[in-house]
């Protein structure tokens, strides 16, 4: 479709395994602007196969935006640098013939390197499994109108929950801080009138856990929200922060 | 009180400390910047005012122990925040990425805290100690005793403006950040709420500046 | 044979699953936690049943190759979940929505099943609020709904475009809630490789460790595969990267019946090919189609910027052929009708695509009004294609999206292997020879939610099954054929990359077993794929390791099988001697080129016994349609 392919020299980083020490790569490329971001990596791949050497491990599914899997810090940004948009729909005509691209997988202690680009995001899971969730069993529950919630309500708790578990916000905190994730979660249900029965004894267990999963403080810089590719925003993490500390002084229950 | 120790040492309590004592030192800088700025009212005035304050000696340090604790919390959770924080990060990224999506405030906090830090202590040592044991406790002549360390000193009195401007940038985040730590975040007042806290710190950072400012170029001597 | 017993209840349409339930046997709430079940694969699907048989008390074990439940590719389905709640007064209900969709998967699918998913589609609603999921609200508070897919009724529950991500994620909270609750045992990134079958029961999985690479043996009391569709066999579809149908592919070389391989549904509205270099196609939504209208240049090969062409060049096809619904008219309809005008090279600019132009809709409505419309999915175009459409017509071309075949089941959704079953899109029950929109998520969760918990209990209580020792002789073969399996893909080096083979097999499915099929076609891909398949097992090149995280392995197994799946594919077709939904034979078309059912000779279920690559039997179940009489589908 359009115009000339891009010469790009792409320093990618490898790594074997967990404990393997990792480094840059260097590998030189000829692609057209209209591929995308992952289509470029693909193809390298491809021709490091032809080669019988090991391709570039990454991780990335729906390529559109939504599944979360894909993301890579491209110049030290997380997803590229075109906002919200993730890595697999970042396209090539961003770039500049002669470029130089830095590739590196997302940096956290609770996100150890699997292999080359991937990680390894249980953490988020484990987060999610304490606490991410309304506590009803299939069935035996009220008509869906039966609530009525005001639109502006519904639609904040929707801005929260577009949220895609990507990880991008632990990969742009300098403190590698879950906040933002969490605090998508923690809104959602803290906003909705179903949430509420479980509210405050949530954002303790799920504040536990992601304290324990070994991901940093916050420290209000917002590169999080900066860097989301759902845009989701940081009056989420004060209204977790907001709910959290009440939690602990009013609840009950001391063992959270 | 397992509960309490708990929370607090929770990520978000160690914040909310933070944002506690923060505000705390953010109202208690109001004050000291007030009484400062009465030096330009004249010698009599200050001293006058440095005087009525040793009339209520056994307050004053009621409230200064308060004030030492609440700036060893701030700056032990500062520095044991850092240390934690920089562990959860362990790799650093070849290319930072931080410049285009963060302000510089928001990142140099620990940097900018020590520098204050030093201030702190040399501060106490020269001023406060002079003005409760030391010599300008001895001569009760508070104003001129100011007015002389940074008019004779170019290098102490250089100090004390830089460490102002760092002081500028430590609050200019710290307003706000507060804020958003008790979670008072809404669209509609949080913008105010930058706005003002850049105010505070400009004004801060200026008014604390200029007594050294004013006493190297200003001051004749007398 | 003869093994094709649909197990349809007796009595009236709408009595048969309220009665079917009551005489389904029950387990004791003590005896639940005695069994075992294994729920491969955690979409929509997947994640409902885990969840809800876990809440009942089994003891359940998850499989999903991702990192997490909530990647799997439920995640990405825009439009809505259709229910029959008739919220709007506008004369929806459970017959309605029943009879739609037996209509609309033009009379291919079992009545029975169907209604008993209209049913169970407005507790599917109830749930999910139940769950926090924000679907659409009025003003008032109260549930929206529209319109989709040319329905007549607005039955359509949404939440903004991500209607599918909400409701995986409170599939997914439901069932992170029985993991913290340690009923259900969460296996990720383990990718299931094989089928277990002792004494002609399901007993378990065998799957392969994507990280460390270890082949490993699970056993249980029954198997339920809810590991979605097989459109990727296309190479390039609207599906996810790893989207595969390896865990229902080995489950089918293990006995179990593949049903309708050659229904798949391609989507009118995606975005074109840009060159060979592309990983997958994009979807845009319908709704495009409201405003835009549709058009080539009447002459071939017209290199000619759209500018430039003037009014009278420009062919409107759509609205020339079906002038009363034009640019509407359904799914199939649409994608046929774009593949005509590019065969005939007037496409754009000569290629593989045709402009849907919104110049008449901004001149009417204004720029401000589409913008409100339309406003993120133009900027999504701008963003892959870095074209205006505001200015310069948009591109789109049809591409596989749904897949309405998969593995047969009975009205239990199990299979004719008992102690397995199969839901969501991986089975072939509900949609016919086509889905309709909003169907899709419906389906998956009805199956997981809704029918699963009540039919596996009959199953553990009838037919007794029992827990295998992983060290039983099935287990132990099983899980050698795999290792042999994967050693003979790792020592092959040859010069053929995994994508390159697959990318010819795509091409391949997409012309012969794409949105129109022929004899002679069909008839070529089944030599060509079978060739292709001995090229790929003599000279395919798969580099690094058996016992170490190996992308390059993992996707080299799953071609293997599209490899065979794709020759069913053209064999169902080619038996399949009329054109139905998403299934159009050239050689069976009215005059006007509409799709000739042949009522009298096909309104059966094909279901495919395999004997090996290349061999196939072909076994039918009959449908009879007693409650929506058949009639011919007409949009002119």
């Amino acid at each position: 479709m359009s115009a000339e392919n891009l010469k790009l020299k792409l320093k990618i980083w490898r790594q074997k395994g967990p404990n393997s020490a990792g480094s840059f790569s260097k590998y030189e490329v000829a692609v057209s602007p209209d591929t995308s971001f992952l289509e470029m990596l693909d193809e390298l791949n491809d021709s490091l196969e032809r080669k019988g050497e090991i391709p570039i491990a990454f991780e990335s599914d729906c390529r559109e935006g939504i599944c979360g899997a894909c993301g890579l810090v491209i110049n030290g940004q997380p997803h590229g640098p075109v906002p919200l948009i993730t890595t697999c729909q970042l396209h090539m005509r961003n770039f500049k013939n002669g470029d130089t691209i830095w590739i590196e997988p997302f940096r956290a202690k609770a996100f150890p390197v699997l292999k080359d680009l991937m990680v390894d995001r249980t953490g988020f899971e484990k987060i999610q499994q304490a606490g991410g969730f309304i506590s009803i069993n299939t069935g035996g529950v009220p008509d869906a109108n039966e609530i009525a919630i005001p639109k502006d309500i519904s639609s904040l708790a929707m801005d929260a929950a577009a949220c895609i578990g990507c990880g991008a916000c632990v990969a742009a905190c300098k403190n590698a801080s879950a906040m933002l994730f969490v605090s998508a979660k923690v809104s959602q249900y803290a906003l909705l009138p179903q949430g509420q029965p479980e509210r405050y004894e949530r954002v303790q267990k799920m504040v536990k856990v992601m304290d324990e999963q070994g991901f940093g403080s916050c420290t209000n810089t917002y590169a999080c929200e900066a860097e989301c590719p759902k845009g989701i925003s940081v009056t989420n993490i004060a209204r977790m922060n907001r709910d959290y500390m009440k939690a602990k002084i009013i609840s009950k229950n001391v063992e959270v | 009180m397992g509960w309490l120790s708990q929370s607090l040492n929770s990520s978000i309590g160690k914040k909310f400390v933070m944002a506690v004592t923060g505000i705390s030192l953010i109202l208690f800088l109001i004050i000291h910047l007030l009484n400062n700025l009465s030096m330009y009212l004249g010698p009599e005035t200050y001293t006058a005012l440095v005087k009525s304050l040793d009339g209520i000696k056994p307050l004053i340090r009621v409230i200064e122990l308060v004030l030492a604790l609440v700036f060893v919390f701030h700056i032990f959770n500062g520095v044991r925040l850092w240390l934690e924080n920089k562990k959860a990060r362990p790799g650093k990224y070849a290319v930072n990425g931080s410049v285009k999506n963060s302000t510089l405030f928001s990142r140099t906090m620990i940097q900018t805290g020590s520098i204050i830090f030093i201030f702190l202590v040399i501060h106490l040592n020269t001023m406060w100690y002079s003005f409760n044991f030391g010599e300008a406790h001895a001569t009760h002549d508070y104003y001129y005793f100011v007015a002389e360390a940074f008019n004779s000193n170019i290098i102490y009195s250089l100090f004390y403006i830089f460490a102002m401007i760092v002081l500028g940038f430590h609050l200019n985040h710290g307003f706000q950040s507060a804020f958003q730590t008790f979670g008072w975040n809404h669209k509609k007042y949080f913008p105010l709420i930058e706005k003002i806290g850049f105010l505070y710190s400009l004004v801060m950072a200026i008014g604390f500046a200029s007594i050294p400012v004013y006493f190297l170029f200003f001051y004749g001597g007398n | 044979m003869a093994v094709l017993n649909s197990k349809i209840p007796e009595g009236n349409i709408s009595e048969k699953w309220t009665n079917h339930k009551f005489n389904m046997k029950l387990v004791n709430p003590a005896n639940k936690r005695k069994y075992d079940i294994i729920v491969v694969g955690t979409g929509l699907a997947g994640a409902s049943a885990a969840a809800t048989l876990a809440e009942l008390g089994y003891n359940v074990h998850a499989y999903t190759f991702h990192d997490s439940a909530r990647r799997a590719h439920s995640i990405a389905a825009q439009g809505g979940i259709n229910a029959a709640k008739n919220y709007q007064n506008d004369g929806d209900s459970v017959y309605r929505l029943f009879y739609d969709t037996v209509k609309g998967g033009d009379f291919r699918a079992r009545e029975a099943n169907v209604h008993r998913l209209a049913e169970v589609s407005n507790n599917i609603i109830d749930q999910c609020v139940a769950q926090g999921v924000p679907f659409a609200r009025e003003y008032g508070g109260l549930l929206d709904n529209r319109s989709f897919g040319g329905a007549q009724v607005s039955r359509t529950f949404y939440a903004r475009g991500q209607t599918g991500q909400q409701l995986l994620l409170g599939a997914y909270s439901a069932m992170n809630r029985q993991v913290g609750l340690g009923k259900i045992k969460l296996h990720t990134r383990k990718e299931m490789v094989e089928l277990v079958v002792v004494n002609g029961k399901a007993a378990g999985i065998i799957t392969r460790d994507l990280v460390s690479g270890a082949i490993e043996k699970h056993s249980a009391h029954a198997v339920v595969l809810a590991t979605g569709g097989y459109a990727n066999v296309y190479f390039l579809s609207t599906n996810a990267m790893n989207c595969n149908v390896t865990a229902i592919w080995r489950a089918h070389k293990k006995g179990a019946y593949f049903a309708n391989p050659c229904y798949t549904q391609i989507h009118p509205t995606c975005l074109p090919v840009h060159g060979e270099h592309q990983s997958k196609l994009t979807l845009m939504s319908e709704s495009l189609r409201n405003d835009g209208r549709v058009w080539v240049s009447k002459k071939k090969n017209d290199m000619r910027a759209p500018a430039d062409i003037p009014e009278d060049e420009r062919d409107y096809y759509l609205e020339r052929k079906y002038p009363s619904f034009g640019n509407l008219s359904p799914r199939d309809i649409s994608s046929r009708s774009a593949k005509e005008v590019v065969d005939e090279g007037r496409g754009v600019k000569g290629g593989e695509a045709v402009y849907l132009d919104f110049e008449d809709a901004i001149k009417r409505l204004g720029k401000k009004a589409i913008e409100e419309k339309y406003g993120n999915l133009f900027e999504m175009y701008e963003t892959i294609t870095g074209e205006n459409p505001y200015t310069v017509p948009m591109q789109i071309y049809p591409a596989p999206h749904y897949t309405m075949g998969g593995l047969w089941v009975d009205y239990n959704l199990m299979s004719n292997l008992p102690g397995l079953f199969v839901l969501g899109e991986a089975n072939f029950s509900d949609h016919g020879a086509n889905r309709l929109g909003a169907s899709a998520l419906m389906q998956g969760l009805a199956d997981g939610y809704f029918v699963i918990p009540y039919t596996i209990g009959n199953y553990l209580v009838a037919d007794k099954p029992e827990k295998h020792s992983t060290d039983h002789k099935e287990f132990e073969e099983a899980s050698n054929s795999i290792k042999e399996i994967t050693a003979k893909l790792l020592s092959t080096n040859g010069d053929k990359t995994v994508d390159e083979i697959h990318k010819k097999l795509g091409r391949i499915m997409w012309n012969k077993v794409g949105m129109a099929r022929n004899e002679k076609g069909l008839n070529e891909a089944i030599n060509e794929i079978a060739e292709l398949r001995d090229e790929f097992w003599k000279s395919v090149k798969v580099t690094g390791q058996a016992e170490e995280l190996n992308q390059n392995l993992e996707r080299a197994g799953r071609v293997a099988d599209y490899l065979e799946l794709g020759e069913l594919m053209a064999r169902d077709a080619l038996n399949r001697k009329e054109s139905c939904g998403g299934h159009f034979r050239e050689e069976y078309q009215t005059e006007e080129g509409e799709a000739l059912r042949d009522d009298e000779n096909f309104t059966h279920v094909a279901a495919w016994e395999f004997e090996k690559a290349g061999k196939w039997n072909r076994h039918t179940e009959e449908l009879n349609f007693e409650y929506v009489k058949l009639a011919t589908r007409s949009y002119k």
